[in-house]
């Protein structure tokens, strides 16, 4: 029996590429990819480490974008971003299906990989979608609008268009306390920033901080939101249901101060 | 600004617009130029939702809640007892923009009661969304009412700013407008209609000769009418929404179930229930019409004046056609496939995309996330297991509900215990 050959990579993106380049190079049979700090147990295995290598990487990615429509690459890349366990191998099938289906436009739905990708992508575009919607910028005295969140998927690399594009005349800073980094807009472009003062033992921001009026704002807002409310159409269920309870923690309309 | 005096305004002006339930931010095209503040695209953002579970994604407020009229169903009616306030035009800009830099919202929905004439409140709103766009770089959301009776000359205006333009014609039918607004003409409503729909075309015409004429109103237009105030039937309330869609090139019709805020002996009295499933029935049959390929006809006729409340007007379709199923889901065109209960537009896609490269059988339908528990009764797939069977469209109904469990039906049985 041969043994397994588990390839572990950096967790980053080109990393990953970096391990699939390797698979098709070596010839590989059923690897199994994983982060380099996920834990590996199993016997009959032989561990290799994958450096990333953006040249690699890059002849990859190129491979795949003749091959496939944008929207798909994107597919690819939110499925990578959810970070569940084993979705790098569920990728690499995917990878290798479109790689050998000559005409790869169409997709088989009908197909348990491939279904499965959409599915997760699907999550992750969602999870994109409610922090385009739930971040909550306050306010500082420089003149900076600060949030913070604990998105469940890494896609902080998907938000970045979004942001730049609306706020082009502030400057702002979405920082994942989960993840300890954050993207920051200078006026001039995103950079990608970690922060010492932020983390998640110490997740609130000093309320000295914030510009004059940014309390007064925050209860324009509250007040606004309680207006709103249509008591006689009250529905729990729906409004839990659009607006799940571990995100409360960003909305200043649904916390107390 | 003054905080307080400001925050109470909010509160009451706020409190008087939260009856418009059109929250739309989307469908505008409007890009963030020059590195502006904001932009808004095909798809709108909803930034929270109200305990009702009602999408907040724009500051919907009046610029005043003072009004000349007296329309019955009304809360800012002249005759009502209740605090006023009016907001003056830079507090209203402030608020927008300090809101949006914050990203509470999407933009502005801004309404307003009638003071003095139409014209006159027509003006301020315009003013609003003139400084924010010209004076504050703004390229958020505008939702604009057009005030009834407007004149043609600020309607013209009005598109120039918003991104969406919108009046209520509140009451579906003419009686109904009479007996409950008897200021309002109807013609009122029409005119302003007809000329943002005039404006909308001829901008556009213009703009594939000439590349940089403005846009206007980029949105388009929408309405909203209120349901169950004069007893109108589920089919008078759809034909006239797919009158305004045809006649008006409306986006969206927003339907409004009644909330009791009068004693008036015209209305429903106060302690009548809103209507929340027949409200969420109608856009289902909105929906229907608008992205299924039915027409009016075929859900609402003189046999069939009000949807079932029970099930949803799909399902309720198919059950009065049974001589249309079952459908092969391998080989029924897309607009069958639309039309099997239980099936979605993104299912029917998934369908066409999949049965390309092989036959599909109940295995593949349920992973594609098809409604099994309605759809196998009216559909035929690559399988010996058949659900289709000659029965009573009655008692398939009782054997679909029994089957599903529908977020309504703890709400429908008690409304049957109440008849029994």
């Amino acid at each position: 029996m041969n043994p397994q050959t588990i390839l572990q990579y950096d967790g980053s993106f080109d990393g990953f590429l970096s391990s699939v380049f390797l698979v098709y190079e070596q010839k590989i049979n059923a690897p199994i990819i994983q982060k380099q700090y996920e834990q590996n147990n199993q016997l009959f295995t032989i561990s290799e480490i994958v450096y990333t290598d953006e040249a690699k990487a890059k002849r990859v990615w190129r491979g795949l974008q003749k091959k496939i429509s944008k929207s798909q690459q994107k597919v690819i890349f939110k499925a990578f971003l959810s970070e569940i366990k084993g979705v790098e191998n569920t990728l690499l099938s995917y990878i290798k299906k479109i790689f050998k289906e000559p005409n790869s436009n169409y997709l088989d739905y009908g197909d348990k990989d491939i279904l499965k990708i959409s599915q997760v992508a699907k999550m992750v575009e969602r999870e994109k979608h409610r922090m385009e919607a739930f971040v909550r910028f306050k306010q500082t005295k420089d003149n900076t609008y600060i949030a913070t969140v604990e998105p469940d998927f890494n896609v902080l690399p998907l938000l970045i268009h979004h942001f730049k594009d609306r706020y082009a005349d502030q400057k702002w800073l979405i920082y994942d306390i989960k993840r300890a980094y954050g993207i920051y807009y200078n006026l001039h472009k995103v950079e990608i920033i970690t922060l010492n003062s932020i983390s998640k033992l110490n997740p609130n921001i000093e309320k000295d901080t914030f510009s004059e009026r940014e309390l007064d704002f925050q209860q324009l807002w509250k007040s606004y939101f309680n207006s709103v409310n249509i008591k006689s159409r009250k529905n729990s269920k729906l409004h839990i249901q659009h607006l799940p309870k571990r995100y409360w923690k960003y909305l200043i309309e649904k916390n107390e101060f | 600004m003054s905080f307080d005096r400001v925050r109470e305004k909010l509160s009451i002006l706020a409190d008087a617009a939260k009856y418009d339930v059109s929250c739309a931010s989307s469908g505008g095209k409007r890009s963030n130029s020059k590195k502006g503040l904001g932009n808004n695209t095909a798809m709108g953002i909803c930034h929270s939702y109200t305990e009702d579970g009602r999408c907040v994604s724009l500051l919907k407020i009046l610029l005043t809640n003072h009004c000349i009229f007296d329309c019955a169903y009304c809360v800012t009616r002249k005759s009502n007892d209740i605090k006023r306030a009016a907001f003056k035009i830079q507090e209203v800009v402030d608020l927008t923009i300090n809101f949006y830099r914050r990203n509470y919202i999407e933009g502005l929905f801004l309404s307003s009661g009638i003071f003095k004439n139409s014209d006159y409140t027509m003006e301020r709103l315009i003013a609003v969304a003139k400084k924010l766009r010209l004076e504050e770089n703004f390229n958020g959301y505008i939702h604009l009412k057009s005030i009834p009776g407007t004149s043609d000359e600020l309607m013209r205006e009005a598109g120039l700013y918003a991104d969406r333009l919108s009046v209520n014609i509140e009451i579906p039918t003419v009686s109904g407008l009479k007996l409950l607004a008897p200021d309002k003409k109807h013609q009122d409503f029409i005119q302003p209609m007809e000329k943002v729909k005039n404006e909308i075309i001829q901008y556009n015409a213009e703009r594939k000769i000439i590349k940089n004429t403005p846009r206007y109103a980029p949105a388009g237009q929408s309405t909203q009418m209120i349901i169950g105030a004069t007893g109108e039937s589920d089919r008078d309330i759809m034909y006239s929404a797919t009158y305004y869609y045809k006649k008006f090139n409306m986006r969206r019709v927003y339907y409004s179930g009644y909330i009791p805020i009068s004693t008036d002996n015209r209305l429903p009295s106060l302690q009548t229930e809103v209507p929340i499933l027949r409200e969420n029935r109608l856009y289902q049959t909105d929906w229907l019409l608008r992205f299924y390929g039915f027409s009016v006809r075929e859900l609402l006729n003189d046999e069939h004046k009000n949807l079932d409340l029970d099930i949803d007007p799909k399902l309720s379709w198919a059950l009065r056609n049974p001589n249309i199923f079952p459908i092969d889901i391998n080989k029924a065109e897309k607009n069958l496939l639309a039309r099997v209960p239980g099936i979605g537009m993104q299912s029917v896609y998934k369908i066409i995309q999949a049965r390309k490269f092989r036959s599909l059988n109940w295995e593949h339908l349920k992973a594609i996330g098809i409604s099994l528990n309605r759809a196998k009764y009216f559909i035929t797939c690559n399988s010996k297991e058949n659900f289709h069977q000659d029965i009573s469209p009655l008692q398939l109904k009782s054997i679909i509900m029994q089957a599903s469990k529908s977020k309504h039906r703890k709400y429908f049985n008690n409304q049957l215990s109440l008849f029994p």
